[in-house]
């Protein structure tokens, strides 16, 4: 009885949970590019000419099928990096991603060896 | 070992320092040189009076060409008219103006008052187009040779040191 | 004449911390466990002499007086007083005079307060946070003097940037100052320490509140900037890892593993050099800080002035503590002995120390590696909020838990006797995000793991709380502090998950349907202020489905001095929501752009911060009371 109780729960959970639909969402894609004429504005929160257009044409990328990351690539390939605020995964930057994971084992490393000598 | 550390840790120390000095004196203003040196996107631009398009395959048939946007709201287009007028005596040199984001007829009186430069006229209405070529504020103007290929960028209003630089470019 | 006045207390204060030092020096050698009284006195004149100087900055913003060229820059005489007065230190001349004060004033405290430390720490942090006044008042002096007059004097000012005109950031830098110039006083003291081989359990007793006020104004000073973002940028976000907000974060990071790392040595006398390290650390993330935000290398929402000779001589003095401070601790380093088990309250900090570093590295790194890509492969990229959340977000999650578990692991060693508790409370936990998934929305994956993580750190923390009374000894600072982190976190992943946001091009008359609301723009207003004009929108917005009715009021100000235009958000608050409005015109065209959101929650989120902050000033009265 517990056991039906429990998998009745476990598969509304993770139908809930994998029932999430994959659209992408416009406001998304224009939070995360640069306006390049404002100071620090993201497309999104800027009304300026240039973020007006580049709107318009996330809208017309995404009408022709294109994914969230094909949008990003077409940006930067026409205005560079600097356009896009979530920074690529390419030789360059590959220490800005990975750096961190490197402390993160590096830190615990330490102290499981602290701990370790002990016993 | 602790040497090692010892030796890591200066060197990170003097590497990072190093940086900063030399970022100080950098131009902290943002270029898009992205496009430059390759080849030139596809591209249809209406034109400014027909119903036709301008492409990719009609640049081949010039020698130069300097793709120009400009609106008759924009300020520094108005600074940058004489020069572009100066250009139009080039002959190697084919100049291709892009009315953005403008009213018909406002375009028009901009032309007639200052006069047109231009060999061919297009339009971008909802300034779509610009985007292929990088353009983030207008006045810009990019130039392409006869390979089809960008050669270099303008952004802001073309001054006379950019004439002397596209003569001597376009030779 | 007000010029004369603060460049000679200028120069009174730097000769008096050269006669500081040179004091103190002198008596170092005199073997008794007195300090001479001249030196008490010294720095009493020295801090107020300072104040004196920075008054007289205020006056002259008052009268506006334009000689200066610092007024003349940011003040004008059509500003109303309130802003005047924050003016003085809203700009980079007199905010460096701010610095000086907390300098000096947490340097003469320091000397007084701790009278039962060893003589020669206590003078040689004096000579050391001396060493720090000096170089900032060389600084002041010889480059940002907010001091140097102008002439002729012009007859009206400037103005100062209006979006800069808000009292939350009227408040928001002595706050932030005193958090981080505040950490200068322990970078002193770390240093002294490590000099004199002052490395007993002792040692911590004289710098643990100077942590915990640096923390709590810190923790304060960021809130702070966070609401005012929140308010006045009109993008209805409190925080856009923005390297500004950045440089305020990563001295946190370090202050708060300090604070943790603080109980250990106290208690157990150990790690006493991972406790210098941070100490060094923090003051020397201050600096950073400073410096990237003041030299003008990184491009940012919350622009200053900037000028490359500034920030030239910040990287001196910047590579000068560093360099030194990197000398000292290897020329002192000795190995410690540990004695750890995996079962016990220092293990359970060491974690958190571990993951406060991983924060702290990856935000600096995300922070400074956009310089290095510039001027190392002549390629400028972004680093924004993509990145911190997908490196930043995932770890979170082991966070809380650690964090909901460590607090009640005892001391050396300990058994886990109530494992079967914390089952049932990850239970709890998941059944929970369970219901708020089946009967709201559902959300992702890793959204999911954040909110089972901050409900178990809640019920955890609360739980904690309701056995410790029970059993009348606890510590509420501590269950109060956590508690409120948990929900802080829950509140922001709620808020995130559950915020609506659209935007419209809308005409006078029109009215636009989502959802169940609808939004109409009901008339447009132009009014003149004192100093700005503004179009008013009045907005209705309808929720069709509990027919509550709201007007929106956002404006377009033009701002005269100097000629600005900023978008005003209107916000309505309540407890359980905010709606957040935006209105701006587009060029050309007679259509207004919208941007509507709907944040759950926000308020919360601002009020557990301040419950976080309350837990840390708990903490100091308790220190006061017993010692």
């Amino acid at each position: 009885m517990k056991l039906k109780i429990f998998l009745i729960f476990f598969m509304f959970y993770t139908q809930s949970l994998f029932g999430i639909e994959k659209t992408i969402d416009p406001n998304t894609i224009h939070k995360n590019l640069r306006c390049l004429v404002c100071q620090g504005q993201s497309i999104s929160d800027s009304n300026s000419d240039f973020a007006q257009t580049i709107k318009l044409v996330v809208k017309d990328l995404i009408n022709e099928g294109k994914t969230e990351d094909e949008i990003y690539s077409f940006m930067s390939d026409k205005y560079g990096e600097w356009i896009v605020f979530k920074p690529q995964l390419n030789a360059q930057n590959y220490l800005l991603w990975i750096l961190p994971y490197i402390a993160l084992i590096f830190g615990g490393f330490l102290i499981f060896s602290l701990v370790k000598k002990r016993q | 070992m602790r040497n090692t550390v010892k030796i890591i840790i200066f060197v990170i120390f003097f590497f990072v320092i190093s940086v900063f000095y030399i970022s100080l004196t950098r131009d902290v203003n943002y270029n898009t040189s992205s496009l430059i040196n390759k080849e030139v996107p596809q591209f249809k631009i209406a034109y400014f009076d027909k119903n036709e398009f301008y492409t990719k395959q009609d640049l081949i048939k010039n020698n130069y060409t300097l793709i120009n946007f400009w609106a008759s709201w924009c300020g520094p287009c108005r600074v940058e008219h004489p020069v572009l007028m100066k250009l139009s005596a080039e002959n190697n040199l084919d100049i291709l103006g892009v009315n953005f984001k403008d009213k018909k007829e406002l375009a028009r009186k901009f032309l007639k008052d200052l006069g047109n430069p231009y060999n061919s006229l297009l339009k971008d209405v909802e300034g779509k187009q610009s985007v292929i070529f990088g353009i983030y504020g207008i006045p810009e103007s990019v130039i392409i040779n006869n390979k089809n290929t960008i050669i270099k960028k303008f952004v802001g209003p073309l001054s006379l040191d950019d004439y002397k630089e596209i003569k001597e470019m376009i030779k | 004449m007000l010029s004369n006045i603060g460049n000679s207390i200028l120069f009174i204060s730097a000769f008096l911390s050269i006669s500081i030092i040179y004091l103190a020096n002198k008596n170092l050698k005199v073997s008794n466990n007195l300090i001479i009284k001249n030196i008490y006195q010294l720095s009493l004149i020295q801090s107020t002499l300072i104040i004196v100087c920075f008054f007289t900055l205020i006056a002259a913003f008052i009268v506006s007086d334009f000689s200066l060229v610092t007024v003349y820059q940011n003040s004008h005489s059509m500003k109303p007083v309130f802003y005047k007065i924050a003016g003085t230190w809203g700009n980079h001349e007199g905010s460096l005079l701010l610095w000086v004060i907390i300098l000096t004033i947490f340097s003469f405290l320091f000397l007084i307060y701790n009278k039962d430390h060893p003589k020669k720490f206590r003078l040689l942090t004096l000579i050391i946070q001396n060493i720090l006044i000096l170089g900032f008042l060389f600084f002041i002096l010889f480059n940002s003097n907010p001091f140097s007059s102008l002439s002729p004097t012009p007859s009206e000012g400037l103005g100062l940037n209006p979006i800069l005109q808000d009292p939350a950031l009227a408040i928001h830098p002595p706050l932030l100052y005193v958090g981080f110039v505040g950490s200068s006083i322990y970078f002193s003291a770390a240093i002294a320490s490590l000099i004199v081989n002052y490395s007993e359990k002792s040692f911590s007793s004289s710098i643990k509140n100077w942590v915990l006020i640096s923390w709590c104004f810190q923790t304060l000073g960021i809130l702070v900037g966070s609401i005012w973002a929140y308010y006045e940028l009109g993008w209805g976000g409190f925080w856009f890892w923005d390297p500004v907000e950045n440089a305020s974060l990563l001295p946190w990071f370090a202050m708060t593993a300090l604070l943790h790392s603080l109980i250990v040595f106290e208690k157990r006398n150990l790690f006493y050099f991972w406790v210098i390290i941070l100490c060094l650390i923090t003051f020397i993330l201050s600096v950073t800080g400073t410096f990237l935000v003041r030299s003008g290398i990184l491009n940012s929402v919350h622009t200053f002035a900037s000028d490359p000779t500034r920030g030239v001589y910040i990287l001196l003095f910047l590579s000068l503590m560093i360099f030194s401070s990197i000398y000292l601790l290897f020329k002192k380093y000795k190995k410690e002995n540990y004695n750890l088990n995996q079962n016990s309250k220092e293990t359970f900090i060491l974690i958190n120390n571990w993951f406060m570093m991983f924060y702290l590295i990856t935000v600096l790194l995300g922070t400074i590696y956009p310089i290095f890509t510039d001027a190392l492969t002549d390629n400028k990229i972004s680093v924004g909020p993509p990145f911190y959340n997908a490196i930043i977000f995932p770890i979170v999650v082991i966070f809380l838990i650690f964090m909901a578990v460590g607090p009640k692991v005892k001391w050396i060693k300990n058994k886990f006797e109530d494992i079967k508790v914390y089952f049932l409370i990850l239970a709890g936990s998941i059944i929970l995000n369970a219901l708020i998934l089946v009967f709201i929305k559902s959300y992702s994956i890793l959204s999911n793991f954040i909110i089972i993580s901050a409900l178990f750190l809640i019920i955890s923390s609360l739980k904690d709380g309701v056995s410790a009374i029970q059993k009348n000894k606890f510590d509420l600072a501590r269950i109060i502090s956590h508690t409120s982190f948990g929900f802080l976190v829950l509140f922001i992943g709620l808020n995130h998950i559950f915020s609506i946001e659209r935007d419209y091009n809308i005409k006078v008359g029109e009215t636009k349907n989502f959802e169940n609301y609808s939004i109409k723009l009901e008339k447009l207003d132009l009014k003149d202020f004192p100093n700005y004009k503004a179009v008013i929108g009045t907005l209705e917005i309808n929720n069709n489905f509990s027919n509550e009715k709201n007007i929106l009021k956002p404006e377009i100000r033009i701002y005269d001095n100097p000629k600005t235009l900023t978008y005003e958000a209107s916000i309505k608050t309540n407890l359980l929501k905010d709606y957040y409005l935006t209105m701006s015109n587009i060029d050309r065209s007679d259509y207004y752009n919208i941007k509507f959101q709907k944040k759950p929650l926000m308020i919360w989120i601002w009020i557990s911060v301040v419950m976080i902050v309350a837990g840390g000033f708990l903490r100091l009265f308790k220190n006061a009371k017993y010692s």
